[in-house]
């Protein structure tokens, strides 16, 4: 992983920040889904055992990161499906992920608050000085 | 950003200014003023610019930062007058709400079962996430609850008919529109009808701490010492998918529109819309779901109480939602008229003499059911007259935290709440270690105080202190 692909929560007093860095934007959606995922639980617990895949489309990349990150939740909340490693690419409005990891297992997984969804609160996708992207969004517990 | 002006001890208001359409009201004293960040102020004057807004733009005593509107955040709008209902306004969890039962078990029998009756519990009540535990139900099913609600979950045996008069609108949200529901907030309800979920859900036995008010606890069926059992959760993954899709349409729509948003959390359409009719009928669906999940909850839990204690007769005291838009009378200007009252992490707290309520409760208002955090107390209160006028009859609905959960996590592992509730005699069931941390009390603003100032701003009336012997957490 390189150095400056990373995420982190941020503080919020009801609900909590999610927050991607990498060098392009589909590097931050991946990092800030990562984000969202370890809101629920320990992404270390959660094995890499099958796949899925999301394709969306759509010219604002705030909007394309609001629904990326509700397709995510609808996979662990519709689907029951607990993942732990993403990889995006968003070419002219068009991403595609593919997201690895296993159907969740409460006693194993040991969840915790489960994440009701993405909201425009918070929402941004900018790039830093460095060329760097960072993405993020409070989501709703 | 002004600064709210201080009306009176228990009252600030901001002068319409800008695009304001109307004042905000906050609801607090100079301590309550003083917790709630300044971006509570933003969201009141930012809801106090919605288009065919009446009156005021609201914030109770337990405000605090939402999205778009503030959590304890009101908003009543006029459809003749271009009014707007807001899918942000409502908020993610629809029809999230507080059900109270009434056990007439003293509380030194529960505190010698406790142990046994904790395991129970949780063995009986499914929670936490991803528990897929609850009811597969058909798609014709789907559809019948999302129509009738609680009156759904009687009709499939879970309780009986004498707890619908105890529920808001008699247990069906009218004018439900299951076909606005769409196919992915129906499959975010596999197997999740009749589970608690996670987070700041629980199933609490409470015993009744102190009576303030003797005529209404009497109407109310509570005696001191006596134990009840409290269930705070909502509509599950149907209506935070709901919630979801119609935040996302109505930002659409609002552009459309012409309608200028503050935030793009606030995104609305007019009620006389498309866009307003299609949500309305989905967000009425989604409360009957909140309300036949309670109705499911309810039974299992008094089948529960009544194993441990047989004889007991557990019956309904009542059953309050928190976020909703609701379609209402009231008085305005010396007229009525009918208003979509937006609710936000608040309670409809109806007063004396409204229609609405049971025979039983009609003369001292409505039971206002007000949750605490584990560990500290909650409430009962009553709805008033002055409550009707002030508020278009609405009150606070909890603590509301002062602590992020990333903090929470820090600084109180989960091991160590669950030791410090038992030294307090309260036994705690949950599925995750880290979720007590996030929903260890200290995270939570004292509830006491976020009373004691309803109660004198006269939102509503306190009635009866509850201390909780038994949580159960997801």
């Amino acid at each position: 992983m390189n150095s400056s692909t990373y995420w982190q929560h941020l503080n919020h007093r009801a609900d909590i920040g999610i927050e991607g860095t990498g060098p392009d934007m589909g590097q931050a959606f991946a990092q800030a889904g990562l984000a969202l995922m370890a809101v629920m639980c320990d992404l270390k617990l959660i094995r890499q055992k099958e796949s899925r895949s999301i394709n969306l489309e759509g010219r604002d990349p705030e909007i394309l990161l609001f629904d990326f990150l509700n397709e995510l939740i609808f996979l662990v909340s519709g689907e029951g499906f607990a993942f732990s490693s993403l990889q995006v690419s968003i070419n002219n409005g068009r991403l595609h992920a593919r997201i690895w990891g296993e159907p969740l297992d409460g006693p194993r997984h040991q969840p915790a608050v489960e994440v009701k969804g993405a909201s425009f609160n918070g929402l941004q996708v900018r790039q830093d000085k460095n060329g760097q992207y960072i993405v993020s969004c409070i989501v709703d517990v | 950003m002004q600064k709210p002006a201080r009306v009176s001890s228990y009252m600030h208001r901001l002068e319409p200014e800008g695009p304001m359409r109307v004042p905000g009201f906050i609801f607090a004293d100079d301590e309550l003023l003083t917790d709630m960040e300044a971006d509570v102020f933003r969201q009141v004057a930012n809801v106090a610019t919605l288009p065919g807004i009446v009156h005021a733009a609201m914030a109770m005593p337990d405000a605090h930062l939402g999205y778009g509107f503030p959590i304890g955040g009101v908003g009543a709008f006029d459809p003749h007058q271009g009014g707007v209902v807001s899918a942000g306004g409502v908020g993610f969890d629809i029809a999230c709400g507080v059900r109270t039962l009434v056990t007439g078990i003293h509380k030194d029998k529960v505190l010698a079962e406790r142990k046994t009756l904790a395991d129970l519990l949780y063995q009986n009540i499914p929670a936490g996430l991803g528990t897929r535990k609850g009811l597969k139900i058909s798609s014709k099913e789907m559809d019948r609850m999302l129509a009738q609600g609680s009156r759904w979950a009687v009709g499939k045996g879970y309780g009986t008919s004498s707890d619908l008069k105890k529920t808001e609108e008699g247990g069906t949200a009218s004018g439900a529109d299951p076909g606005a529901v769409s196919d992915k907030a129906r499959k975010r309800l596999d197997r999740e009808l009749g589970t608690l979920g996670s987070g700041n859900h629980y199933l609490e036995v409470q015993a009744i701490q102190e009576i303030f008010d003797d005529s209404a606890a009497q109407a109310f069926g509570l005696n001191k010492d006596d134990v009840v059992i409290s269930i705070h959760c909502g509509s599950r993954g149907l209506g935070h998918q709901v919630a979801t899709e119609f935040i996302r349409l109505m930002v659409q729509e609002a552009a459309r529109q012409n309608i200028r948003l503050p935030d793009r959390d606030l995104a609305c359409a007019p009620i006389f819309s498309d866009t307003g009719q299609q949500y309305l009928g989905a967000m009425r669906a989604a409360i009957n779901c909140a309300l036949a999940n309670r109705q499911i909850l309810a039974h299992l839990a008094c089948e529960t109480f009544e194993t441990v204690f047989p004889g007991a007769r557990v019956s309904m005291l009542y059953d309050v939602c928190h976020n909703t838009c609701r379609e209402e009378d009231h008085e305005l200007h010396g007229r009525s008229i009918r208003l979509f009252v937006h609710r936000k992490g608040a309670t409809r707290a109806f007063g004396p003499g409204h229609p609405d309520l049971p025979a039983q409760y009609r003369q001292v208002g409505q039971p206002v059911l007000i949750g605490g955090s584990m560990g500290t107390s909650s409430y009962i209160m009553t709805g008033t007259v002055e409550g009707m006028e002030l508020s278009f009859g609405s009150a606070c609905h909890g603590a509301g935290r002062v602590m992020s959960r990333k903090q929470a996590v820090k600084k109180y592992p989960g091991r160590q709440v669950i030791d410090h509730l038992q030294k307090m005699n309260i036994e705690v069931r949950s599925h995750s270690f880290k979720g007590l941390s996030e929903e260890a009390p200290e995270a939570y603003k004292d509830v006491s105080r976020v009373v004691e100032v309803s109660h004198k701003s006269y939102l509503a009336r306190k009635v009866a202190r509850l201390k909780p012997m038994i949580c159960i957490k997801g």
